[in-house]
């Protein structure tokens, strides 16, 4: 049984601000009968049209999606629109006192509701699933539930993912038939890519005996850890000058994708050994 | 908060009597049954006796029977052992519908150089055996069915299967963990080699399980070690767990017919109300032989964990195929393989009834159901149009 907060149980049993606004300024719909959850969302505006100053929603899903979605009207409820774009996944996950991890899509499908809704409103581009929003932004990425790259970069950014598992958890993504998982590897890597470097961690000119033992460190304490949360492992065979050779284990040997990890163990010891290192799959 | 418990299928309550007949193997007759001394004979005694008692329920023979830790253990048990036997036949033939206890290790197997097919189901979760006599060839190691489904409560052809089986010459395995207790079995008339049962699942308490091998299929041990079960099962005996399950088997051949003519009339009662007094819902496997015991429904547009947190709010245990409640994000692999539409795979439930059910719990049932399901349709935005009929 899922260890769901008080607070949880309380906006599930007695969720607030259900229904519809037949009048409404602003409708977000997102998710669908086919994915499992589904969100719509109802905002109505002040005069001026940009305060809300009521919301209310339907909700097909689990404890925690209807929890979400009680939250999400309860935190928006009086916000204007540009402070009710700043609500994030988090916020919603927060008020309910943390959700468990395998349940925080339901939190991002709130915000995600919310951002189609304003969006639709300003009629700017949408985000979000295809099933619902043809017009999104973005090239799908997991066919199962039509998520596409942008939205996945986003959430993985916003909530700091570093595993496939968790992207999974938190928008549903790579949760069917599994076929996507490689691709979403690579979007982590791309936004761990882009996090801003920190220059000074990069020593100057190093002794042989401090390269080999710095590529050691980053090995153990950076790249093994992450690998292992997917059940994967690597192993240091050799290092000769610049060129480090490793072997992968466990789920990481044979793996479709472990050319891409190979890249990015090679872009982590650039950032932070040097960066002519290069880094080879070997047999071992 | 008194418990309405109808998830049977997840586990039983342990019959007090079955607890008695164990209670004194823990302070008392703690004896080794391998033990030369009178204090572990009297162990062994009893534990001959648990053998005869549970084969006596399958219609088997007290030496085809080897006692293992759950029904788990057992179909990796049988699995292993059939390829063991045939190292020459690398192909395997199970269902779409089965267990993780038999489609886990299948489908390791299958990264390891194994040939698996996955039967397929209908939407009434039958099998097509014609596709069995298709994919079945001189390389088949082992076929194995599931005897009943756990989550349907489908009976599989069992014995027409294994007729398919040994024209091929393979090995015929089938989890029974739902089937035993719940409908007659009859191994001395059977085509079955090889046969799992668990000891929780018929009011016997967890950790205790079976294999049934019949005599003169050859069997390669999984856990190897001591002499224990003539070798072929080692680790020293749970004395206290095969003496329940003895008697838990002994309490289900004298409780068969109660299983098939009360529990039964409670199940179609159930079923029968749900029916008529909530629109839109279908039973899965509702047209094809099911388990007496065993009733799932699915209703459209609502999703199960939520029904089942709102039961269980009121003291009813069920269970769902919902992706929500086991923390996958895709409605049950045996519902999927049946092709239950998507609008409402999301929202099956599954209850399971015992001896223990009683026609109050179920009334319970009914009286509490109807305005779940309504409430959460009501929250639902799909499907607004049914809500007037209910």
């Amino acid at each position: 049984m899922w260890d769901y907060t008080d607070k949880v149980r309380e906006h599930f049993l007695n969720p607030k601000n259900v229904g519809e606004i037949p009048d409404a300024d602003a409708v977000g719909e997102v998710g669908s009968l086919a994915c499992g959850d589904a969100l719509k969302l109802y905002l109505k505006l002040d005069e001026k049209k940009e305060r809300i100053v009521d919301a209310k929603f339907q909700t097909f899903g689990c404890a925690s999606a209807i929890a979400s979605s009680s939250a999400l009207t309860e935190i928006i409820k009086g916000k204007t629109l540009d402070e009710a774009m700043n609500v994030s996944n988090q916020e919603i996950a927060e008020f309910l006192g943390g959700l468990p991890e395998e349940k925080m899509h339901c939190s991002v499908m709130g915000q995600e509701a919310l951002e189609v809704a304003i969006a639709k409103y300003r009629g700017g581009p949408v985000p979000g699933h295809e099933h619902i929003q043809p017009e999104m932004e973005g090239e799908v990425v997991c066919k199962c539930f039509g998520i596409t790259d942008e939205f996945l970069k986003k959430v993985i950014r916003e909530n700091k993912l570093h595993t496939a598992e968790q992207v999974t958890h938190f928008t549903k993504a790579g949760g069917g038939c599994g076929g996507c998982i490689p691709q979403i590897k690579e979007l982590i890597a791309q936004v761990m890519g882009e996090q801003p470097k920190e220059e000074k961690k990069k020593p100057g000119k190093l002794s042989n005996l401090r390269k080999m033992q710095l590529i050691q460190e980053i090995l153990e304490n950076d790249v093994r850890p992450l690998l292992w949360a997917d059940g994967g492992d690597l192993e240091l065979i050799d290092i000769d000058g610049s060129t480090v050779q490793i072997a992968f284990r466990k789920a990481c040997a044979g793996c479709v994708s472990s050319g891409h990890t190979a890249k990015f163990v090679e872009q982590k010891l650039r950032e932070s050994v040097a960066d002519d290192i290069r880094v080879e799959e070997v047999e071992g | 908060m008194k418990e309405i418990y109808a998830d049977n299928n997840a586990t039983t309550k342990v019959d007090e009597a079955v607890f008695e007949e164990m209670r004194p193997y823990f302070c008392e007759l703690y004896g080794n049954p391998s033990s030369m001394h009178f204090f572990g004979g009297q162990v062994q005694r009893k534990i001959d006796e648990a053998r005869q008692r549970t084969a006596d329920l399958l219609g088997a023979l007290p030496e085809e029977i080897i006692f293992t830790a759950c029904g788990t253990e057992s179909d990796n048990a049988a699995i292993r052992s059939a390829l063991e036997t045939y190292p020459e036949r690398r192909h395997i033939i199970t269902t779409r519908v089965e267990h993780p206890a038999v489609l886990t290790p299948c489908r390791n197997l299958s990264k390891r150089g194994y040939r698996v097919t996955e039967l397929s189901v209908d939407g009434e979760g039958r099998l097509d055996l014609d596709e069995l006599r298709r994919v079945i060839d001189e390389n088949t190691a082992i076929v194995s069915v599931m005897y009943a489904n756990n989550e349907t409560g489908v009976v599989f052809p069992i014995e027409e299967v294994g007729a398919i089986v040994k024209e091929n010459g393979a090995i015929f395995h089938t989890d029974a963990v739902q089937a035993v207790g719940k409908i007659p079995l009859n191994m001395a008339e059977s085509t079955v080699d090889m046969l799992a049962l668990s000891g929780h699942k018929l009011h016997a308490p967890k950790g205790i399980g079976a294999l049934y091998v019949r005599k003169g299929t050859p069997f390669r041990p999984f856990l190897v070690g001591g002499h224990q079960e003539r070798s072929r099962r080692a680790g020293t005996e749970n004395t206290a767990g095969i003496i329940a399950l003895g008697k838990a088997c002994e309490l289900a051949a004298r409780q068969l017919e109660d299983e098939n003519t009360r529990v039964k009339a409670m199940r179609d009662r159930l079923e029968g109300e749900i029916l008529r007094l909530i629109p839109n819902v279908r039973v899965n496997g509702g047209a094809t032989q099911r388990l007496p015991n065993t009733c799932s429904v699915a209703f459209e547009y609502v999703e199960g964990e939520a029904i089942l947190l709102l039961m269980s709010e009121k003291g009813i245990c069920a269970s769902s195929g919902s992706a929500c409640t086991s923390g996958s994000l895709e409605p049950s692999h045996v519902l999927r393989a049946m092709g239950v539409p998507f609008t409402c795979a999301h929202g099956s439930i599954r209850f399971s009834l015992s001896r223990f059910t009683t026609d109050d719990d179920i009334d319970t049932i009914i009286r509490e159901l109807p305005p779940i399901i309504h409430r959460l349709r009501e929250l639902s935005p799909f499907g607004r149009e049914f809500l007037t009929k209910g």
